[in-house]
């Protein structure tokens, strides 16, 4: 399948808050797909879910960031974002609300998706 | 044991771009850090799905659309990303439409082209045409197929719980 990117950004930096998305939809379909009940996906519907993600990834290190000590060390680390996913009520659905523990300690991932279903994928 | 679903990740690449460009300059940002939001992206992408996936059966459809996605970006409350999707799809609708309409004349090309071996005349048209002819479709058009084709057999490894 081939990916459905425009042409990398050639503008300053956000080319991601541009119209354009960088996230290859292909991908995100495969993702959706995965998912038991959907059945067909609409393209805008799509296109709205790769952006959004885009938006989340974003939201994401920044919050962790700011909620780490990034701003003295400039960095992110790993436990900046477990912190951030207890702390804030905006990603607990990473830390398994739905029963799975999403952050381990060693470093592995685990993440649990749908309330109909519930599995885990062990990484 | 892991067995590693690498097809639910997300190209690392593009997350590291996306980071990259939303934290400030010469931020170091570590290699677990960056696997974990790669991770939680495509968590993110699944819970999303769900969401949007209730609204649709809510209203009796099997098609999710845009509308059920931005009820799901409510829902998971996350507002703040209503905005810039509407405005992304915007701008994404218009794009598809002028494919659209940019095929059309490639093919409307080719027939007249096909026509022009008997009749000269046809350079002006041309020209015109080819004014309107910003991009390529190709890449755009993959997508538009992209729905409902093949029905990959994915060999997802999970785990139930």
């Amino acid at each position: 399948m081939k990916m459905s990117q425009n042409t990398p950004d050639k503008e300053d930096q956000s080319s991601t808050n541009k119209k354009n998305i960088s996230l290859p939809i292909s991908r995100v379909r495969l993702i959706m797909k995965s998912s038991p009940d959907v059945s067909s996906i609409n393209q805008d519907a799509l296109f709205l879910t790769t952006k959004a993600t885009e938006l989340f990834v974003q939201h994401l290190a920044v919050a962790s960031f700011n909620n780490g000590p990034g701003k003295a060390t400039n960095s992110l680390s790993y436990t900046d974002l477990a912190n951030t996913a207890e702390e804030m009520e905006t990603f607990h659905f990473l830390t398994g609300e739905l029963g799975c523990r999403l952050y381990r300690p060693a470093g592995t991932v685990m993440f649990s998706a749908s309330s109909s279903l519930r599995w885990c994928v062990l990484l | 044991m892991a067995e590693r679903p690498e097809d639910l990740n997300l190209p690392n690449a593009v997350i590291t771009r996306i980071i990259k460009e939303a934290l400030p300059d010469g931020v170091n940002v570590s290699k677990e850090a960056r696997r974990a939001i790669s991770q939680a992206a495509s968590v993110f992408v699944l819970y999303a799905t769900s969401c949007s996936n209730n609204f649709a059966m809510k209203a009796k459809r099997k098609t999710l659309n845009a509308g059920d996605v931005l009820a799901a970006m409510e829902e998971m409350e996350f507002e703040r990303f209503l905005e810039p999707l509407r405005e992304a799809l915007e701008v994404y609708k218009k794009g598809q439409k002028g494919k659209k309409e940019v095929s059309e004349q490639k093919r409307k090309d080719k027939e007249k082209k096909a026509d022009s071996e008997n009749d000269k005349s046809r350079e002006e048209e041309e020209e015109d045409e080819e004014e309107r002819m910003e991009e390529e479709p190709e890449a755009e058009n993959e997508a538009e197929e992209d729905e409902e084709e093949e029905e990959e057999e994915m060999d997802i490894q999970l785990f139930h719980c």
